[in-house]
């Protein structure tokens, strides 16, 4: 789950991580108001959306006076914002954060994140802040320090004066970063987060080291032992398909395709999507409808594939194993004719009951067409859909 | 011969009244695996189905001699079954459960590091050498005994892969399922070693997916070192950037991680790469016959 930046500085502060001052507002009087209140000659204004890119798309600007402020709230809320990660269509606006604004002397760049290879979580710096880490890291690989963190210690004092180092700090910004640094990986454990970016962290002319940026992620199986941070969830940010796909468990992730998809299992649904791509259409969806896959379950995955106008047919690919293939197929019988299924329909499934499964999809008066494995299946969709 | 179980494994349960837990416990010992024991905190004393219950998984390691254990409780306290599991000396320890947070996985890797205990998964099938030892939730009437080792991090991708050997005629020796979360206890280069080693397995098929760089390392490893033929596929060679799909390691992440990468690398290691999962067993059948 990801966060505002205004919310990750928030949570950031509340460990003590320095950030500057400020406050959110919805409306550009709300914005004004929140100038004023910073009592500062001068303040930034940032757009906030999930994504990066905000400044180089015009959602960021310094401005000096309440209604300047005002101004370019009114212009930034309820408009999309398109930057390089929003894709064409953009963001909607629905906040911007009112910020003091700093001197900045220097720009770093710091980020935390479960490092899959050491198994760890690791410490990312460079110099180079400001910039697009990832391609930091394809063109200067060697302007990238990573640390892994011991989970048994936590940041060890070593490491903190090394990394410190590594970015240039000196005298009294070392200890400044040390206790950062200690305060951001204490953030990052206890909110169980899986990624925190500090793009650009900066050396201030007056010598402070603080966080001029935040991105939060946060691990969804961590969630559960944080309802503070659930709350941070912020619905407009998220395909609402996929959401409803959550609340039935489901796995839904939405493509630019038109065959539908339902499957068992994450690899065996990927797969699914790559064989529908051999045969020469494009999937609609990644759904796993996990191990259960009761009547529920499949009638709610029928409503959220149909419900994407693009879909011309669909198909389901169910390795049943353990699960029997009787009950799935009633389940599929009962479900596609309570959402009226209008689009043709293929099923291939496996496992234990396979023939009884098969004679109560033939018998079952939907129309519905048999695959007897998961090359026929694709070869078949496609064919019906007319690609 | 097959790699870390066999007909002699003794196997424990954690989380053995939970509802999975009794449905998978069951199948297993239908399937002809030693299921010598449960754990369920407070329910010492007691059985399931004349398997004995205990209350700590010390005292089931005195009590059966059990060498293996599977997991199945909920997420929130699995790591500390984990934990347990490796604390009791138990040599192989395998979790089942989905939805683990991956800061508790970051913590259970490092203790396990200093203990004899292997961990396969968490988020698994679990581990099968066909005709003598299931351990997990795969069906197990789709493998047949042989000498074909597959390695995956899907579980159901797995079952497909092995029904498709199973009806050209061809066994495995052992299907270990290592699991979809970012961190995993038994990574796909430690069990292509435990392969390498095995008379028993001819060739192994590796089924992969997009995120991380373990197909990359395995490719390394093998063209380095494996002395036996490889099968390997890629499945998301169709999924977006940046998206997770389905399981919590299968993400694209800062342009790395992609199928195409992992498809390449293994390719330049001299692997035979499958392209559509529907050739699985087909690719493993000619790479038999080419080598005879």
């Amino acid at each position: 789950m990801n966060i505002h930046e205004y919310q990750a500085k928030q949570v950031l502060a509340r460990f003590g991580v320095p950030v500057p001052k400020g406050q959110f507002a919805t409306t550009p009087d709300e914005a004004a108001a929140a100038f004023t209140a910073l009592g500062q000659p001068k303040a930034v204004v940032k757009a906030q959306i999930h994504a990066g890119g905000r400044g180089k798309a015009g959602g960021v600007k310094i401005l000096t006076n309440a209604s300047e402020v005002r101004d370019f709230a009114a212009r930034l809320l309820s408009k999309p914002l398109v930057t390089h990660q929003t894709g064409p269509e953009g963001r909607v606006v629905r906040r911007v954060y009112v910020e003091e604004a700093s001197n900045v002397a220097r720009e770093l760049y710091l980020g935390m994140l479960v490092d899959r290879k050491a198994g760890t979580v690791s410490v990312i710096a460079s110099t180079a802040g400001g910039m697009d880490i990832e391609e930091v890291a394809a063109k200067t690989p060697e302007k990238i320090l990573t640390e892994p963190i011991n989970p048994m210690l936590g940041v060890a004092g070593f490491q903190a004066r090394k990394i410190a180092f590594a970015l240039g700090l000196k005298d009294k910004q070392v200890g400044q970063f040390a206790a950062l640094l200690a305060s951001l990986y204490r953030a990052f454990i206890e909110t169980d987060a899986s990624l925190i970016e500090i793009n650009p962290l900066v050396v201030t002319a007056e010598g402070r080291v603080i966080c001029l940026d935040a991105k939060m992620s946060f691990d969804d199986n961590g969630l559960f032992r944080h309802a503070d941070i659930r709350e941070l969830r912020d619905a407009n940010e998220e395909d609402p398909a996929e959401t409803e796909a959550a609340k039935y468990d489901l796995s839904y992730v939405h493509l630019d395709g038109n065959i539908g998809c339902m499957v068992n299992g994450a690899g065996l649904a990927m797969a699914t999507m790559d064989i529908v791509k051999i045969y020469g259409a494009e999937p609609a969806n990644f759904l796993d409808v996990g191990g259960g896959a009761s009547t529920e379950k499949v009638a709610a995955a029928f409503h959220i594939l149909l419900a994407d106008k693009r879909v011309k047919g669909v198909l389901i690919n169910i390795f049943g194993g353990i699960m029997r293939c009787d009950v799935l197929a009633q389940g599929v019988v009962e479900a596609a004719k309570q959402v009226k299924l209008n689009v043709p329909l293929v099923v291939r499934m496996e496992g234990t009951n396979v023939v009884e499964g098969k004679k109560i999809l033939a018998d079952s008066g939907i129309k519905v067409v048999t695959a007897s494995d998961m090359a026929d299946a694709a070869r078949r969709i496609v064919k019906e859909i007319g690609a | 011969m097959s790699i870390l179980v066999d007909k002699n494994t003794r196997v424990l349960t954690q989380g053995i009244t939970g509802a999975t837990g009794q449905l998978h416990t069951r199948a297993c010992k239908e399937y002809g695996t030693q299921m010598v024991g449960g754990v369920v905190p407070g329910k010492g004393g007691t059985d399931f189905e004349g398997i004995p219950i205990f209350d700590t998984v010390e005292q089931a390691r005195k009590s059966t001699g059990c060498n293996a254990t599977v997991i199945y409780v909920p997420p929130a306290f699995a790591a500390d079954a984990m934990l347990e599991a490796a604390a009791a000396g138990i040599e192989l320890v395998i979790c089942i459960t989905e939805g683990i947070p991956i800061l508790d996985m970051v913590k259970v890797k490092a203790y396990l590091a200093g203990t004899k205990s292997r961990l396969i998964g968490p988020n698994c099938p679990g581990i099968i050498t066909p005709g003598e030892c299931k351990i997990g939730i795969m069906p197990g009437y789709i493998h047949k005994p042989g000498d074909i080792g597959v390695v995956s991090r899907s579980g159901t991708l797995t079952y497909e892969a092995v029904y498709q050997l199973t009806q050209l005629g061809i066994g495995q020796s052992t299907c270990i399922g290592i699991g979809g979360d970012p961190i995993v206890g038994t990574t796909h280069i430690d069990a292509l070693k435990l392969f390498n080693e095995d008379p028993k397995t001819r060739a192994v098929i590796m089924i992969g997916e997009i995120g991380g760089t373990a197909e990359e390392e395995a490719a390394e490893y093998i063209k380095q070192h494996f002395k036996k033929p490889v099968v390997a596929f890629v499945a998301g060679q169709t999924a977006p950037k940046g998206r997770r799909m389905g399981h919590a390691g299968a993400i694209i992440s800062g342009g790395r991680g992609t199928a195409a990468d992992k498809i390449a690398a293994l390719k330049a290691a001299g692997i035979t790469v499958a392209m559509s999962p529907a050739d699985l067993g087909s690719t493993m059948k000619s790479v038999l016959e080419s080598k005879k």
